[in-house]
């Protein structure tokens, strides 16, 4: 779905990401984790064209493009999309969207007009149109409020539709972000720290949603801290330590790699492991 | 139908009785004055309230285009409809391409700039006198709509309120549309608005180009109405005034910018008795409305629909 060549982010003197290249499978969850300061979120933010990339380059998938993955020839031959620097909301209409690490959602709106932004590339938005309310316009707007609330039925949140955003807790709003980047219909989701600050409940919901997802054929990027969640969900995890690759693998592999133990995971997962087996 | 606009009824009903009310010319023209202001401020409290951007120099750009009309149709003897028509089109152009660089800018350093473009206007029409007559001013033609004269106070009074009545509704169907939602979206999280597919610089630069061209709009009819237009209008002092009505009715509600700009027009007016007092008081009146209404004049009626309902 996904390549990423060689990509380097520099902040003055710093380098936040450091030449770093990975693949991303249709379909799966692949997970990016490491040390705060890794260089996790710069990566997100590169690709989904929030910060400019210092150098390389990030190819998509072309739509309705069928090919073999991980091919590096499907690029030289123009058959994946070269989307370095495009800006999120260009990215938005290729198919990519993301959610964010600290809560991005329009308090003065309810719920469910906070889904039915997610449907904003699909409605009509001429101006003329909008200020003599045609008919057009009224027809958009109910079609996509009856989207908007079977998306949120789908997660049982039908009953806090009408509530405005800022009376709803931490954990509603952190699904409700995720079922707005859902809203757009994208191929490739990205998901920035989802379950950060939520209790064991919800973080179960959001694992279970973002596993769904999966399985709905969208892939997806995923970078938390909760191990066990990264653990669970993951078909696949790179490492990111100092802005540079440390290993990548399956969430066994990981488990098990003595240099990811040593810089990230810490001997007491080493343990737990152990444990465990 | 009816009840999803009783507001507009309401300010029917409003318009009708105090055209009853108004004993005489003079009544009339503060009338139009206000209604035209309130239009203005309709257009700027999108920009301020809505997109989430400030303008210091609306004064200005709503007498560059008023200008523009008068010039035209006194000067070069054009009809007003085609010189009004004129202007809008060049500061519709005009304010699309200064938006590009400035609207990158936010908060202050945007108040800065609009502030800066308003100020140049401002030396402009001053430093034109061959065009504009300079800081003495310029007449301006009657207006004119197919040969019928607007000629009187009350005709403008009319035109005026249909005026209002139309842009009202028009931003109260424009707010509630999916094209609405970005805007209000842009003030809450323009991040969350970036992240569905809305390109942000994109509406802003649409909303500050449209409530520069209503700006324009009212600020030409005001031209033609009181038959003659000075520098002033371009001044700082106006930019200042314009944002303040916004802000004193009541930030991101259309009906705020209505009542800020009624009340702020009418009220130097009813404080002409007090002589050497009236700034004072006008001041002191605007320090306590903000102290005690933080969101608004508007804000006092939210308050009582509230407490009506709970009875």
């Amino acid at each position: 779905m996904l390549v990423v060549r060689e990509l380097s982010k520099k902040f003055g003197g710093l380098k936040a990401v450091d030449d770093l290249s990975f693949n991303v499978k249709s379909g799966t969850v692949h997970s990016i984790i490491g040390p705060n300061g890794a260089g996790k979120t710069t990566l997100v933010n590169m690709i989904t064209g929030v910060y400019k990339v210092t150098s390389g380059e990030i190819y998509l998938k072309k739509e309705n493009e069928t090919y073999a993955e991980d091919d590096i020839e499907e690029i030289i031959h123009g058959k994946r999309e070269n989307i370095t620097n495009l800006s999120m909301s260009k990215l938005v209409h290729k198919g990519v969207c993301r959610t964010f690490q600290h809560l991005e959602i329009c308090n003065t709106m309810s719920a469910l007009e906070n889904i039915m932004l997610g449907f904003h590339k699909f409605m009509n938005k001429n101006f003329i149109l909008s200020c003599i309310n045609s008919k057009k316009i009224r027809e958009d707007e109910q079609k996509y409020e009856y989207e908007a609330m079977k998306y949120l039925k789908m997660f049982s949140l039908d009953d806090v539709a009408y509530k405005k955003a800022d009376s709803l807790s931490y954990g509603v709003l952190k699904k409700i972000e995720i079922i707005r980047a859902l809203a757009t219909k994208p191929r490739l989701v990205l998901f920035d720290e989802p379950v950060a600050g939520l209790n064991p409940k919800e973080t179960a919901d959001i694992s279970a949603i973002i596993k769904e997802v999966a399985n709905e054929g969208i892939s997806v990027i995923l970078i938390e801290h909760d191990m066990k969640m990264v653990m669970q969900i993951s078909d696949w995890i790179t490492v990111v330590n100092f802005g540079k690759k440390l290993a990548e693998g399956t969430p066994v592999e990981i488990s098990n790699n003595e240099d990811v133990i040593n810089a990230y995971l810490g001997s007491r997962h080493k343990k737990k492991l152990a444990n465990n087996g | 139908m009816i009840k999803r606009n009783i507001d507009i009824i309401i300010l029917i009903f409003i318009l009708i009785v105090a055209a009853f009310a108004m004993k005489n010319d003079f009544y009339y023209e503060i009338a139009v004055l206000s209604i035209l202001n309130a239009i203005i401020c309709i257009g700027l409290n999108l920009l301020i309230g809505y997109a989430g951007q400030i303008s210091l120099g609306h004064g200005g750009f709503m007498a560059l285009g008023a200008y523009i009309s008068a010039i035209l149709s006194s000067n070069y003897s054009l009809s007003p409809m085609l010189s009004l028509f004129i202007a809008v089109l060049f500061m519709g152009i005009f304010a699309y391409l200064i938006s590009k660089p400035i609207l990158k800018l936010e908060g202050h350093y945007l108040a800065m700039a609009t502030l800066g473009v308003g100020i140049i206007i401002y030396i402009i029409i001053n430093a034109q006198g061959d065009l504009t007559g300079g800081p003495d001013g310029m007449g301006v033609d009657v207006f004119k709509v197919f040969g019928y004269e607007f000629d009187t106070n009350v005709k403008w009074y009319i035109l005026s309120s249909i005026m209002l009545i139309l842009v009202i509704m028009a931003l109260k169907n424009l707010i509630k549309s999916p094209y609405g939602r970005v805007l209000r979206g842009i003030h809450d999280s323009s991040v969350a608005v970036e992240s569905v597919g809305a390109d942000v610089a994109k509406y802003k630069s649409y909303v500050f180009v449209i409530s520069v061209i209503i700006a324009v709009v009212a600020g030409s009819m005001y031209a033609f109405f009181s038959g003659f237009i000075s520098p002033a209008e371009a001044s700082f002092n106006r930019s200042v005034e314009l944002v303040v009505m916004v802000v004193f009715g009541g930030i991101g509600r259309i009906y705020g910018a209505v009542m800020g700009a009624v009340i702020l027009t009418v009220l130097p007016q009813l404080l002409t008795s007090f002589e050497d007092y009236q700034t004072l008081i006008y001041g002191i009146i605007i320090i306590l409305v903000m102290m005690f209404m933080p969101k608004g004049i508007v804000s006092l009626f939210d308050k009582l629909r509230k407490n009506g309902a709970g009875s």
